[in-house]
């Protein structure tokens, strides 16, 4: 068995998610070569086969080449497995790979099966076993799932040409926006899920935080709704937190609000629902509607 | 210009699951639908440039699903999608994604769409595939996850969504194909002359059959919850005693409350 690994390069770093890639070849018992658009001033620390693509001359984001350079790797690998991070990278090439090679692809995996592979679904609420059914399969695996493994040693590199072209023109990057509060400093973060309803019930959740001398944090889909300040949103496209008590109203746990808070010390989760996936890594969770709760117990630590 | 945007109907999240007869896949008995989020932004993006051009743009909403998918078609056509196709099958659910986006696909091959709008991806499935699908089968520029949208004269200026709040600017020619991030803009909620007039839209019903010549490429084995972990505790009851619990474990577990 062979695996194709696809690593990541951004604004001239190797993105450390690369190493995940290697846990879950090393999970699966497969032999790995790897494919880089990068520089050769930041290589892996991997021994093994490493094509690589300049992304000086070829661009950091140009799937349409970046698809191309894949291909010509798997035509001189011919690997089982051609395997992404499920990340913005790699959702976005997976499927034009596998589409090229007609390969069956699985998003988004979380662990390894008897000849298949586990995935989330229904809102991470469920999970479904899926099987390729072609002789190649491309996967793009979740971030965090798989503990990063680093190898050591130096590739030996395959150097693949390609430049820019294609019908799509990468302008640049634009820097996330400035915080004006650094959740990450925060001992106490409560955080405003949409399970709170509606804009107005939003200071009831900054009450208990202040009561507890915290923050507050909130799901995306607060902040997208102008709910809440984008510098409070916990999560991939918002802040990693790690605070003594996490306490989550409202919010139902997707994948990716969870690996913005899970590594909190302590955490409470207010929900109506019994099964929200919160309640996976919830230390407590309290069966309850938020607007009832929350309030009782501000009242409760205020005295 | 010809703008399409493809939209899923999938059931509130909120609900319990559980698998159907064959165990790979829900049960539908007792759920709620609803359009799939993502692809209210697809539809709000693609409505907002059809007002934008005005006249002489067409904007259709397509669906791939049995008959529940009209209510969904219906809210987009409600929205400001001008016609829709509803392609029907009552068993869209057992379809992995290459099949999906090649039925997209073949309906809109030769009808010279200028724009393509879908979803990241499905709330249910989530796989995050069928856009790009689309776009490589119909030979289209893509770009996904974009939380900006700008378009003028034959190009699109898109920004996607990166981790951390990066993001990418992009600039692509027409035809194109974009995936919708959450954020992209706040879609709005028909207003009642809007569903009225949306009654009058023309909603072609499509067989599923004529357009579907592909195999799926990978199969379900099986749909279950998953495995308890952690020792989490759940409490239930009235809030008065709730509370109590709560202000205990935080005096017991932790150093915040002295
Ligand atoms: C690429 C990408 C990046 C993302 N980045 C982030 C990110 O950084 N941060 C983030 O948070 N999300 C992010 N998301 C979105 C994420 O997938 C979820 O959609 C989001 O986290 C859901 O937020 P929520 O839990 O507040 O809302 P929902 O999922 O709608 O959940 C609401 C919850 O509230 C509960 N509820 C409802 N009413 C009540 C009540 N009265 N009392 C108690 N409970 C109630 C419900 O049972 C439900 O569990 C990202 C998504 C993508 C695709
Ligand atoms: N049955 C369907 N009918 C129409 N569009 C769909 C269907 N399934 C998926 N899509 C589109 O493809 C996007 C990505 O879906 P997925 O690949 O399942 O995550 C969705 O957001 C929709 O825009």
């Amino acid at each position: 068995m062979k695996t194709l690994l696809i690593g990541e390069y951004r604004e001239g770093k190797l993105l450390d998610s690369t190493y995940e890639l290697l846990g879950f070849a090393g999970q699966l018992g497969s032999e790995t070569a790897m494919l880089i658009v990068g520089s050769e001033n930041q290589l892996p620390a991997y021994g093994g086969t490493l094509y690589l693509a300049d992304a000086a001359a070829c661009g950091e984001y140009n799937p349409d080449l970046h698809k191309k350079l894949i291909l010509e790797a798997v035509q001189q690998e011919n690997p089982d497995y051609i395997v992404f991070v499920h990340s913005s990278y790699g959702w976005d090439l997976a499927p034009r790979v596998a589409a090229s090679l007609k390969a069956a692809q699985i998003s988004e995996v979380i662990a390894i099966q008897d000849g298949g592979f586990e995935v989330g679904c229904c809102n991470a609420k469920m999970r479904r076993s899926v099987k390729p059914a072609t002789s190649k399969a491309v996967l793009t695996i979740q971030a965090g799932a798989f503990p990063p493994l680093q190898p050591g040693g130096s590739p030996t590199i395959r150097k693949l040409a390609g430049d820019g072209g294609g019908p799509l023109e990468f302008v640049g990057y634009e820097p996330a926006e400035k915080k004006d509060v650094d959740l990450g400093k925060a001992e106490i973060i409560v955080s405003a899920g949409r399970g709170i309803g509606k804009k107005d019930n939003v200071p009831v959740i900054q009450a208990l935080a202040k009561a507890l001398g915290g923050e507050m944090g909130a799901s995306r889909p607060v902040v997208d709704a102008g709910w809440v300040e984008h510098s409070h949103q916990v999560g991939t496209t918002g802040q990693t937190v790690s605070p003594k008590l996490y306490i989550a109203c409202g919010i139902s746990g997707a994948i990716q609000h969870l690996a913005g808070m899970k590594k909190s010390d302590f955490i409470i989760a207010i929900n109506k629902d019994k099964d929200a996936p919160i309640g996976e890594v919830a230390d407590v969770l309290v069966v309850a509607d938020v607007m009832q709760f929350v309030p009782a117990l501000t009242a409760k630590v205020a005295r | 210009m010809k703008l399409l945007v493809c939209i899923k109907q999938v059931p509130d999240l909120e609900s319990r699951f559980k698998a159907n007869a064959e165990g790979v896949w829900y049960n539908e008995t007792d759920l709620a639908f609803r359009m799939n989020e993502y692809d209210e932004y697809a539809v709000e993006q693609a409505v907002q440039l059809r007002e934008k051009l005005g006249e002489g743009t067409e904007l259709t909403v397509l669906s791939i699903g049995p008959d529940r998918v009209v209510e969904a078609i219906k809210k987009s056509l409600a929205m400001g999608c001008d016609n829709a196709a509803h392609i029907q099958d009552p068993a869209a659910s057992g379809k992995d994604p290459w099949q999906i986006a090649s039925i997209i696909s073949s309906y809109a091959k030769g009808k010279g769409f200028d724009i393509i709008f879908t979803g990241m991806q499905s709330q249910d499935r989530g796989s995050a595939q069928v856009g790009v699908t689309v776009a490589e089968q119909l030979g289209l520029s893509c770009t996904t996850t974009i939380v900006g949208f700008d378009y003028d004269n034959g190009t699109i200026t898109a920004k996607r969504e990166l981790e951390g709040g990066i993001k990418g600017v992009v600039k692509l020619k027409t035809p194109a194909l974009v995936t919708c991030q959450m954020g992209l803009n706040i879609p709005r909620y028909p207003t009642l002359p809007n569903i009225m007039k949306a009654k009058k839209k023309e909603i072609v019903a499509i067989p599923v059959a004529d357009l579907l010549s592909e195999e799926s490429l990978a199969t379900t084995a099986s749909f279950h919850p998953p495995a308890k972990k952690g020792g989490g505790i759940v409490l239930e009851g009235d809030v008065a005693d709730l509370v109590e619990k709560v202000i205990a474990i935080l005096k017991d577990k932790t150093t915040v409350l002295r």
